[in-house]
């Protein structure tokens, strides 16, 4: 491989980001925009605002002498600032306030949940026996931003509640994904859509991977370069480099517009580290399919169109935006590798996990396994039906 | 190169110059479907001969351009460049060639520099050379003061000039030159025109296509006329014109078809 020719091509590649309007926008405005606008409207400038959500609770957990633990749980979560508590005695009740609006969501503490929270602990390294058990959650479908952000700060004071304030990596009997104590009450909207953020802006990487390949392709350019000594590994890996180049440049930006809009997100050097490896991974995956989508496309015009089809599940399902979906779509999500690298940088910036945690390592390697798999059918499908 | 022959009896020295055939095409078809582009085409290009390849639109001069810089594959017949069969060593013919295509193919975000430079580093030019070379070649294709511009900012001539330095910054041994001067204004394709004949007083292998017979009247050292992917007249200008007691190329064409060569255009 000569290095000499694939810094040539990566070089026209960022010249190409940097001089074409459209692509400019694309890549870097409107990641900067877009997290400037979110983190104005829902974040907290300076760390001084902050949101509160009326959570209505309704407590069946009754069986002596376990109740100390749903007690403990509920007062956990009148502790944090951004929430305000509100017991009802049934369902009913809650259920009659939530449809006009005066709570954001009803949690139904179960009436086994201190059993199952003494089960474990009676023989935390013995799933088989513990008694599992459901926190069942209501929340207000009209409050896209509310019910972003409600779910995740209860799993965290229960994590908190159940396990203690160190990151915890075994089984558990109540399924939560939060690996550590987050300080909700520093919490804003904005924090939770963060890491969402990050993996929106790279997936239009798809729409400028596929207008780039279709533009050269139409205006001869792919043949013209066919016809010298650059081997196709060679440009491939160009332009490989010049997209994961591009994600981190975006991250980074990212990174400082939230940080100006006042996100403080938790994580040391190497939770920063490895959100800069994950972003960049990802960026391959979307160069795979911004090439499925170029062998797809006739022109630049059609390959705009067709690279929604990847975008859009991507962007609803798997970043910021998913929260908000009904739980069908929500695991469906788990089916875009947006999920897994917005999940990666929830638990690192937003649990505060370590990079080692479990969660981390499934999100890096599933992410992993998809781009190395896009990236390899792209190459394939285009190589053998869009070159031409 | 001519290389010499000695013939026994060796007190009877016989010496007998052969040039050696930089571009060999032998029997080639290539077809599109059921369209057949370039049809039993067998020809030799000889070292440092400046060959025009004429012909209307849809003759196979372009296709037959394609295959022998790799970009197609023969259905059936095979085509050598350099002394390398294309489809089998596709990699040392493209250190070989420069290919100008017919469309201008540059990229508009670029500088004219920028765009020559890179087609430099490509075909892995030290960069001393490549900038000595680029220099040379912007001065003589009259784009010095534009070189920092973007392309897309380019004349449609402009463009065309930058087209065809992009294919011989490199200094190939061979080049394909894809009808250069198609749309250029007469200033301009004069100035092709003379860099072309640079290019045969480098002893450098031209394959010329065009549409303007006089073109290849003034550049050529030899034209092929091919139509419906046929090789219909073979021969130096003076030969082809005489032998048909024709003014010029276009009435070897009229009296060959029965049709002028660009009534397709």
């Amino acid at each position: 491989m000569n290095f000499e020719r694939v810094f040539s091509l990566v070089k026209k590649d960022l010249k190409r980001m940097i001089r074409e309007p459209a692509t400019l926008f694309l890549i870097i405005l409107f990641p900067v925009i877009l997290t400037l606008a979110f983190g104005i409207s829902f974040g907290a400038i300076g760390g001084t605002q902050s949101t509160t959500y009326q959570i209505g609770v309704v407590n069946m957990d009754s069986a002596e002498p376990y109740q100390q633990w749903s007690q403990n749980f509920v007062g956990n979560l009148a502790d944090a600032d951004i929430l305000k508590i509100q017991d009802y005695s049934s369902n009913e009740t809650a259920q009659a306030d939530l449809i006009q609006g005066r709570v954001q969501a009803i949690l139904l503490i179960p009436v086994d949940f201190g059993q199952s929270c003494n089960s474990f602990w009676n023989a935390p390294t013995d799933p088989s026996l513990w008694m599992n058990t459901t926190l069942q959650l209501y929340l207000d479908s009209g409050s896209m931003f509310a019910t972003q952000a409600i779910s995740p700060i209860i799993e965290q004071v229960l994590a908190a509640t159940v396990y203690g304030t160190q990151p915890i990596s075994v089984p558990r009997p109540i399924q939560i994904g939060s690996p550590s104590l987050v300080q909700s009450n520093k919490l804003t909207a904005f924090d939770y859509m963060a890491p969402g953020i990050f993996a929106y802006a790279a997936i239009f990487l798809t729409m400028t991977v596929a207008q780039s390949f279709t533009t050269d392709r139409e205006n001869g350019l792919l043949r013209r370069i066919n016809t010298t000594p650059t081997t196709p590994s060679e440009f491939m890996t160009a332009q490989a480099i010049s997209n994961m180049f591009t994600a981190l440049i975006q991250v980074a930006l990212v990174f400082a517009m939230a940080y100006l809009v006042g996100y403080r997100p938790s994580g040391d050097a190497a939770s920063f580290a490895l959100a800069f490896v994950i972003m960049s991974i990802f960026a391959l995956c979307n160069v795979g399919f911004g090439l499925i989508t170029a062998t797809l496309a006739k022109s630049p015009g059609a390959a705009t169109g067709i690279a929604f089809v990847f975008i859009m599940p991507q962007m609803f399902l798997g970043t910021f935006v998913g929260f908000a979906l009904s739980p069908s779509a929500q695991a469906a999500g788990k089916f875009v590798p947006s999920y897994y690298v917005t999940d990666a940088l929830t638990s690192l910036f937003l649990r505060g996990a370590p990079v080692s945690s479990p969660t981390i390592l499934l999100d890096l390697s599933v992410v992993s396994i998809c781009s190395v798999i896009a990236l390899l059918l792209g190459i394939l499908l285009f190589g053998k039906y869009g070159k031409t | 190169m001519i290389k010499e022959y000695i013939f026994w009896p060796p007190n009877q020295k016989l010496v007998m110059t052969v040039k050696e055939a930089a571009i060999v095409i032998d029997n080639l078809t290539k077809k599109f479907e059921d369209v057949t582009a370039v049809d039993g085409l067998s020809l030799t290009v000889e070292k440092g001969e400046l060959f025009g390849l004429l012909g209307p639109n849809g003759a196979g001069k372009t296709t037959t351009i394609n295959v022998l810089s790799g970009l197609l594959k023969p259905t059936t017949g095979s085509v050598s460049v350099g002394g390398y069969e294309v489809e089998k060593e596709p990699d040392e013919v493209k250190e070989l060639i420069g290919v100008c295509p017919q469309d201008t193919a540059v990229f508009s975000y670029l500088t004219g520099r920028e765009n020559v430079e890179l087609f430099g580093n490509l075909h892995a030019m030290p960069k001393e050379k490549l900038k000595k070379k680029t220099d040379e070649l912007l001065e003589k294709m009259s784009l010095v003061s534009d070189a920092k511009r973007r392309v897309g900012k380019y004349s449609g001539g402009m463009r065309r000039r930058i087209n065809l330095i992009m294919a011989l910054v490199h200094d190939p041994e061979i080049a394909f030159l894809d009808e250069p001067t198609v749309g250029m204004d007469p200033q301009s394709r004069r100035a092709v025109w003379d860099f072309i004949k640079e290019l045969k007083k480098q002893n450098k292998t031209v394959i010329l296509t065009t549409h303007y017979m006089e073109e290849a009247e003034e550049l050529c050292d030899r034209v092929g006329i091919i139509d419906y992917g046929k090789l219909i007249a073979l021969g130096t200008p003076e030969k082809l014109k005489s032998k048909f007691e024709a003014k010029n190329l276009e009435e070897v064409f009229i009296q060959l078809t029965g049709r002028r060569i660009r009534e397709e255009l």
